[in-house]
């Protein structure tokens, strides 16, 4: 049983928990133990950045250095907990200085973090960790007939690690494919919820939520599918906000990917925190493995 | 004789240990403007903040919301031809105006990241319910109302903690951070 060092973030504590209760479910049916980093602390979202840099690195490298002594690899679900410790982690090995100045600060908790941390998003575990032949293996009831609108966002993606390509990637695609749903294309895959902006640029977020919710029910979505906290809130939460400012009539569920393969793995409704969203499944997602009658005809 | 420091030449120092090329490598070329999913919200888009910047307009950038306005998404980022960092320079900016106290008025960016850190520092984990003070009173009457519905259904469903968690060591992660910055204005 391979064990991750996994950092929930804030969110999953309450506001997310169906995403944190359908990774343990489906992470352990893939003989994969989530054990849950000591004492951790926030990652800082979006908003130290704003306020401070070396605090908002400092935070991260608490837990990251929580991670190391546990000689596992760090995951977290929450695509701006990713980055933040990501990129932490990269300035960290790069700059000498900042790293003495951070480790510093953390010798006041008796913590170091000396570079050694492979940092990873939970998505990344189900795709490249466990792999997408593993995953058919154990999918009892296949979303068949299920058109799923992969949402990428932003933080996984971007900014850009490597060489990879951040402007059309595909694994979210394969891995609906591997549980049998129906991946959708649509152009706004990529683009951003409105982050922290739907509480500080209200008009401008509803508007980027309203822009994505299009996008997906014109590509015909019966679901989107989101591999962060934040897009989740913003695109379900506020779709109701969003009808009442322009008028529309959006009735899009918004699911972690971890519920859809907690579904096609045959995993309760229940026990993936379904019964928590703003807007309702349709009874024939829920029972999935039974073809869509909507969409089972060409 | 004291040597004054050009505007400019502030916000490149800003970016001094930051990732990408300085913002003098800026070609105009607007990739940036029309990636951004945030700049017809914007009162300068991002290729002439950059503009401005560069052209030393230190009183209308500062009075812009435009960098109060990037949500972060790193978009124009991974698409600058030139390498430019913007996101990283948006980030710099607003840390520069909250340094300097110094923002348009009526924003809610600045004030909510400013109690979102002083959150943090006091339990170590976010918990929403306290930060709704710093903006909710901001909003019209028809948002106010609307946030408060949202707020008590994501209660109804057993989304919203009615606690605050707190971290463990939460003495420690105090002395780490004040190691890092006085704690005096966090509190």
């Amino acid at each position: 049983m391979k064990e991750y060092a996994y950092y929930p973030g804030c969110s999953l504590e309450k506001m997310a928990v169906s995403y944190h209760l359908s990774a343990v479910e489906t992470t352990g049916k893939l003989g994969i133990k989530l054990k849950e980093l000591e004492d951790w602390s926030c990652c800082g979202a979006t908003a130290y950045s704003g306020i401070d840099e070396l605090l908002s690195h400092t935070l991260s490298a608490r837990n990251l250095a929580i991670a190391e002594k546990t000689g596992l690899d760090f995951v977290a679900p929450c695509s701006a907990c990713y980055k933040n410790m990501y990129f932490t982690a990269v300035h960290m090995r790069k700059d000498a200085d900042l790293a003495e100045h951070i480790n510093f600060a953390l010798e006041e908790d008796n913590l170091h973090f000396s570079g050694n941390v492979t940092v990873r998003h939970l998505i990344e575990v189900y795709v490249n960790e466990v792999g997408l032949e593993e995953i058919k293996s154990k999918v009892t009831r296949p979303l068949e007939g299920v058109r799923v609108a992969p949402y990428y966002g932003c933080q996984i993606m971007r900014p850009r690690k490597d060489h990879e390509d951040v402007e059309q990637p595909q694994f979210f695609e394969e891995l609906l494919a591997a549980i049998g749903a129906m991946p959708i294309n649509y152009p706004l895959k990529m683009r951003c919820c409105g982050g922290s902006l739907i509480i500080s640029s209200r008009t401008a977020a509803l508007s980027m939520v309203r822009n994505l919710l299009q996008s997906a029910v014109d590509g015909q979505a019966d679901v989107i599918a989101t591999t962060c906290p934040m897009c989740q809130v913003n695109l379900e939460c506020y779709q109701q906000q969003v009808n009442q400012e322009f008028g529309t009539n959006f009735s899009v569920p918004v699911l972690y990917f971890t519920q859809l393969i907690g579904l096609a793995f045959g995993i309760t409704p229940k026990k993936l925190g379904m019964g928590k969203e703003f807007v309702a499944l349709a009874p024939s997602l829920l029972a999935a493995g039974k073809a869509n009658p909507a969409h089972s005809k060409p | 004789m004291t040597e004054t420091i050009t505007f400019r030449q502030e916000v490149l120092n800003l970016l001094h240990a930051s990732e990408g090329n300085p913002i003098n490598f800026c070609i105009q070329c607007g990739t940036c403007s029309g990636t951004c999913p945030v700049a017809g919200f914007m009162d300068h888009s991002p290729r002439q903040i950059i503009a401005m910047i560069n052209a030393g307009m230190k009183e209308e950038v500062m009075n812009s919301n435009t960098f109060w306005y990037c949500a972060s998404c790193y978009h124009c980022t991974v698409r600058c031809p030139q390498e430019i960092n913007i996101t990283g320079l948006m980030y710099a900016m607003k840390r520069y105006s909250i340094w300097k106290g110094k923002y348009k008025e009526g924003l809610i960016g600045p004030t909510f990241s400013e109690a979102f850190v002083k959150m943090i520092v006091r339990t170590g984990r976010s918990f929403e319910p306290v930060l709704a003070p710093s903006y909710i009173f901001s909003f019209n009457m028809r948002g106010f109302l609307q946030e408060v519905q949202n707020a008590t259904e994501l209660m109804l469903k057993g989304r919203l903690p009615l606690l605050p968690a707190r971290i463990k060591r939460l003495e420690k992660f105090r002395s780490v951070i004040g190691r890092i910055i006085p704690m005096g204005g966090l509190e």
